[in-house]
């Protein structure tokens, strides 16, 4: 039987377990709070703010609070009215005093080629322009007249666009709103996607494919061999990207070492040497180099669990050799496989560095074109989009790494 | 918080001992045998006239960092090395200081200096230092009777191999169309009309599968020296180079060259304005200028420079004048780059351009 | 997997035919690697082998682009006084040596610091969301680097960060964390808890504790932490391309545009040098690796 006071004894206890419980935990959680404060602020949300812009543009309605007003009440299709046409010069005049006027005319411009001296030029001249403004802008550019400008101004001066995110997906937005297929010889980013994934699959595919046995030599080794030679893996593991990759530079031009002995062993003819550079090739090659070490390691690590005794035992049971691997030893290896396969795939699908130096036209990732947007067509819109594309397929990876491998089973080395 | 880091980050650079004397300006340009020729007749004579110093960095042309450093409010170049339609963007979009020609020196014959320049070749943000030009090479050693005109260029059936072109529409769709027969001067007005792009790129086209691309204006002669390509675009003043400081047996074919300027410009919020703007007076003087030229094959921008130009700075016996872009042999079939063209045009076809090499 | 002496006919061409293709792919992994060494000494300026180094000539032979590591971008080579100071002032690429190594030093301060408190925390049986903080932390290895050089520039560039050494410090201490968790943590599956516990009931704080107990038995974990999140800032070159200005270029930046702009083999000089500091560390981290595994009494493997 329970007396009253055992009761309370036992709320007392549970509730100073609880306590001390809370405590603990907190304790446990201070320890990581500065690193996750830390993260949160240099790395989270200057993250989160820069994909923000694949949906928020804000040049032209800042600059041209006026116009956004009149055209939000625009329908699209009517005639521009001389409101319009007046609330665009008042703009224009201290968009010309505060030289902002190029952002717009480049604004614009992405939506309307052509239209970036027609701002340029008409700020030049418009401080001096009289009202009625629908005649005045159209003498000093016929082309105001062209409703087609004014539709791209409407598009320009939405603040949140998807219009961005299509462009990422080779689609347009209209003027009203709606969105239909790029252009088809301006369909590029769709293009670059499909090979930054071929290309991910076929580093990924030739990573496996020499890793696995390497891994399964150093794992059935001697200690002291597979030592060894281990370092002869992580050599390059160590070693810079930029030095392996000028390394291939060095191996596979036209006058490099490889095709040197080509030509030396008659292979080749000396003026019709290979291009192993600077193309699709180029990248496959430097990459797997590069990422040969990420697809051993963790099938090294898993194969190096494998107790030997089970293949002797399927041996003795009258297994050859082929079966004893492939039924017992190889369902066994399917972790490291996967570890290494995604997670070369996932550094794969990021990359910039080489395809940047060795991989000609055909060779470049959206790495490389998100990268071109930001410092080439300073369209940091378009990059923000098209990295926003990029993070769902590696965060969908990551996931997928999560569950499968689960991330604190991660090891190097 | 800005105020904080910006003070904290200088504590930084003064630990790690970068030199923040006020009187080093960063001047950025082209690299290579350019940049080498700015050391030479600009950055050495004036670092020992004032005493100042000349960081001197490289980079591939556009506007993107200039833009970045003004909107990121933390100015590191001083002067820019740049593109006509590059600094007329740069100018509109007020990421630029404005410069007043009347502040410049006159020539070392009097002449004011808005007079003494070439038409065209000072803004309100800019003054240009030389005349330079796409132009196309091959190896003479390895061609006997090499390629004369732009149209051979295209014509890899006559004189086979790859070739190398600039990774960038400009230059690239002018030449296509000059090779295609269309005369120099209507180049522009076709480029204007749709087909007239269709055509230049389907002109691109019928080599494409023998282009190696370059970006850095080094790597033409490179291209050249490894037997990488058989011919290649280049600017004139690295194949010059090549051939006058490392005896290659290249040859430069004028025709179809498009020539363009370099102007120098000061990116708006300029840390060390005053003493960049002492740079860019003496820099763009007259003897500067005519000095420049004896290092690389670029024409001055002044007239009063053109009398002063002599031979390569190492081998007297070689005259510069008959290799400048601008000596009449080599402007028979020329073109010169239109900047309002490209300014308003250069997204839409760099855009056409990246898919079509996708593709 | 020595070959028993029962083997057959086909089980011994099998066996030597995959060690020679195991041959062949260890080649494919370290010819490259070697092959910069003699190229470094070419005396002409490319990329390739000139029929005199094959024949073996010393002529063909030079110093010249590593004596051009130290002169590129003084001020004045030929002076005869302050010649050093020049170079240590002046010289692009012992610039950006010492600014590899001034970036690498802080951000693996940083990053490993936090790192290893981290570490501690999520190693504890009571921590709550060990899982998903695990994941939040190990994250900057798999956003492509591109997206995190463009967001931390935009967002450091408000801050007045953009082109100052703090802005590449801090931008690479996130890229070290996660390789400062994993191995920290790694060592600390193996980490006996009854220690902390004896030396808690013996009177000790839990500071003392971490520094005198914990630590000098993860030291290993923590070091190869530290090391792996050097060599990341050591070998980052998009963020800086992104974040940095000439004053704070690296030397993965300055041959990064070496290979773009002007290939000379001043770059295969630099990578030599490069390769034979990569070689050094891996020694020093197979070190370290054996002492820890004898102090923690494990064999080593």
């Amino acid at each position: 039987m329970t007396s009253t006071a055992d009761v309370i004894d036992d709320k007392l206890l549970q509730k100073r377990l609880d306590k001390a419980m809370f405590n603990r935990r907190l304790r446990a959680f201070l320890l990581v709070l500065p690193i996750l404060l830390f993260l949160l602020v240099v790395f989270i949300i200057p993250i989160a703010y820069f994909l923000f812009q694949g949906i928020y543009d804000k040049t032209f309605s800042s600059i041209m609070p006026q116009t956004t007003e009149v055209l939000s009440e625009w329908d699209g299709t009517s005639e521009p009215t001389e409101e319009m046409f007046a609330a665009l010069a008042a703009d224009m005049v201290l968009a010309r005093e505060n030289k902002t006027i190029g952002k717009v005319a480049t604004r614009v411009n992405r939506d309307k080629p052509g239209s970036r001296s027609l701002f340029t030029s008409t700020a030049r001249k418009v401080s001096k322009l009289e009202a009625p403004f629908k005649e005045s802008l159209p003498d000093v550019k016929d082309k105001w007249n062209d409703i087609e400008v004014w539709q791209a101004m409407k598009t320009a001066s939405r603040k949140f666009t998807p219009g961005y995110y299509a462009a990422a997906l080779d689609l347009k937005l209209e003027s009203d709103g709606s969105i239909v297929r790029q252009d088809e010889k301006r369909r590029i980013h769709m293009i670059l996607m499909k090979r930054t994934l071929q290309i991910s699959f076929l580093v990924t595919v030739f990573c496996l494919m020499l890793g696995y046995p390497i891994a399964y030599l150093l794992a059935t080794l001697p200690a002291k061999t597979s030592n060894l030679l281990l370092i002869l893996v992580l050599l390059p593991f160590w070693t810079s990207i930029l030095v392996r990759t000028t390394a291939w530079i060095a191996m596979l031009q036209a006058q490099g070492v490889v095709n040197d002995l080509l030509v030396f062993f008659g292979i080749t003819a000396d003026d019709a040497r290979f291009s192993l550079i600077y193309n699709k090739l180029g990248t496959l090659i430097a990459m797997t180099h590069i990422l040969l070490p990420f697809m051993i390691l963790p099938l090294y690590s898993v194969m190096k669990g494998i107790p030997p005794s089970y293949v002797r035992a399927a041996k003795s049971l009258g297994a050859t050799n082929w079966t004893a691997f492939w039924r017992i030893y190889a369902p066994q290896t399917i972790p490291g496989v996967g570890a290494g396969a995604i997670l070369v795939f996932i550094v794969a699908i990021g990359y910039y560095i080489t395809p940047a130096l060795v991989g000609g036209q055909e060779g470049t990732m959206i790495s490389n074109t998100i990268d071109g947007h930001m410092r080439q067509s300073l369209n940091w819109n378009l990059a923000a989009a098209l990295a926003g594309v990029l993070m769902i397929v590696v965060l969908s990876l990551y996931w997928l790494y999560d569950r499968i491998v689960g991330i604190d089973n991660m090891k190097l080395g | 918080m800005k105020k904080v880091t910006t003070l904290l980050a200088a504590g930084l650079a003064a630990a790690v001992g970068v030199a923040n004397a006020a009187d080093s300006i960063t001047v950025v340009s082209w690299g290579g045998a350019y940049t080498k020729s700015q050391v030479e007749a600009y950055h050495k004579p004036w670092m020992a006239a004032t005493g100042n110093t000349v960081v001197s960095e490289d980079y591939n042309g556009g506007l993107s960092e200039v833009k970045a450093q003004v909107e990121a409010g933390n100015v590191k170049w001083d002067l820019v090395d740049v593109e006509l339609s590059d600094a007329i963007r740069g100018c509109d979009e007020g990421l630029l200081e404005e410069i007043n020609i009347d502040d410049f020196p006159a020539g070392a014959d009097g002449t004011p200096a808005a007079d003494d320049f070439l038409p065209g070749t000072y803004t309100d943000c800019a003054v240009a230092n030389i005349v330079w030009s796409t132009i196309y090479a091959y190896d003479a050693s390895k061609m006997e009777d090499g390629p004369s005109t732009i149209a051979d260029f295209f014509d890899t059936a006559k004189f086979p191999g790859k070739r190398g072109l600039r990774k960038n529409p400009k230059a690239n769709l002018e030449m296509a169309l000059m090779a295609d027969g269309v005369a120099a001067d209507e180049v522009y007005s076709v480029l204007e009309t749709e087909e007239g792009i269709e055509r230049a790129f389907a002109k691109l086209d019928s080599i494409k599968g023998d282009v190696v691309w370059w970006e850095a204006g080094a790597q033409p002669p490179q291209l050249l020296a490894d037997g990488e390509v058989a011919m290649t675009t280049a600017y004139n003043g690295r194949i010059f180079n090549a051939v006058a400081s490392e005896d290659k047996p290249f040859e430069i074919v004028w025709d179809g060259q498009i020539w363009d300027l370099d102007l120098w410009v000061m990116p708006k919020g300029a840390p060390n304005k005053e003493a960049a703007m002492d740079f860019m007076k003496y820099s763009t003087g007259t003897e500067a200028l005519a000095a420049q030229a004896s290092w690389i094959s670029y024409g001055p921008a002044r007239k009063s420079s053109s009398p002063l130009v002599g031979s390569f700075h190492n081998k007297p016996e070689l005259e510069m004048a008959s290799h400048m872009p601008t000596s009449p042999d080599n402007l028979k079939n020329a073109l010169q780059n239109n900047f309002d063209f490209w300014a308003d045009n250069q997204d839409q076809l760099n855009e056409q351009f990246n898919a079509w090499l996708a593709q | 997997m020595a070959l028993p002496a029962y083997a057959g006919w086909g089980e011994r061409v099998w066996y030597y035919a995959f060690r020679f293709i195991c041959f062949l792919i260890f080649v494919f992994l370290i010819s490259p690697i070697l092959i910069v060494l003699p190229l470094s000494f070419n005396v002409e300026p490319y990329f390739s082998f000139t029929p005199g180094m094959l024949a073996g000539d010393p002529d063909a032979y030079s110093l010249r682009w590593y004596k051009d590591i130290l002169t590129n971008g003084m001020a004045n080579p030929e002076a005869t006084t302050g010649w050093w100071a020049d170079v240590w002032n002046n010289a692009q690429w012992i610039r950006s040596m010492r600014n590899s190594f001034f970036i690498g030093f802080f951000a693996t301060l940083i990053a490993t610091a936090l790192g290893t408190m981290a570490a501690v925390g999520l190693s504890r049986s009571e921590m709550p969301f060990k899982k998903k903080i695990m994941a939040f932390l190990i994250s900057p290895l798999i956003v492509p680097l591109v997206v995190t050089a463009a967001g931390t520039f935009r967002a450091f560039s408000e801050l007045g960060l953009a082109y100052t050494h703090l802005g590449v410090i801090l931008a690479h201490a996130i890229l070290g964390i996660p390789f400062v968790i994993i191995t920290v943590t790694a060592t600390l599956v193996g980490f006996d808890n009854s220690l902390v516990q004896a030396s808690y009931s013996m009177g000790a704080t839990p500071l003392k504790t971490f520094f005198r107990v914990q630590l000098p038995l993860i030291l290993p974990g923590v070091i190869s932490g530290a090391l792996f999140a050097f060599v990341t800032s050591f070998d980052e070159v998009v963020v800086v391309i992104a974040m940095a200005s000439v004053e704070q270029r690296t030397i993965p930046r300055q041959m990064f545009s070496g290979i773009r702009e002007q290939i000379s083999p001043t770059i295969l000089a630099v990578a030599t040098i490069l390769v034979i500091i990569s070689i050094a560390l891996l020694a020093t981290l197979e070190m370290i690796r054996r002492r820890g595994e004898r102090l923690r009494g494990v064999t080593p493997t």
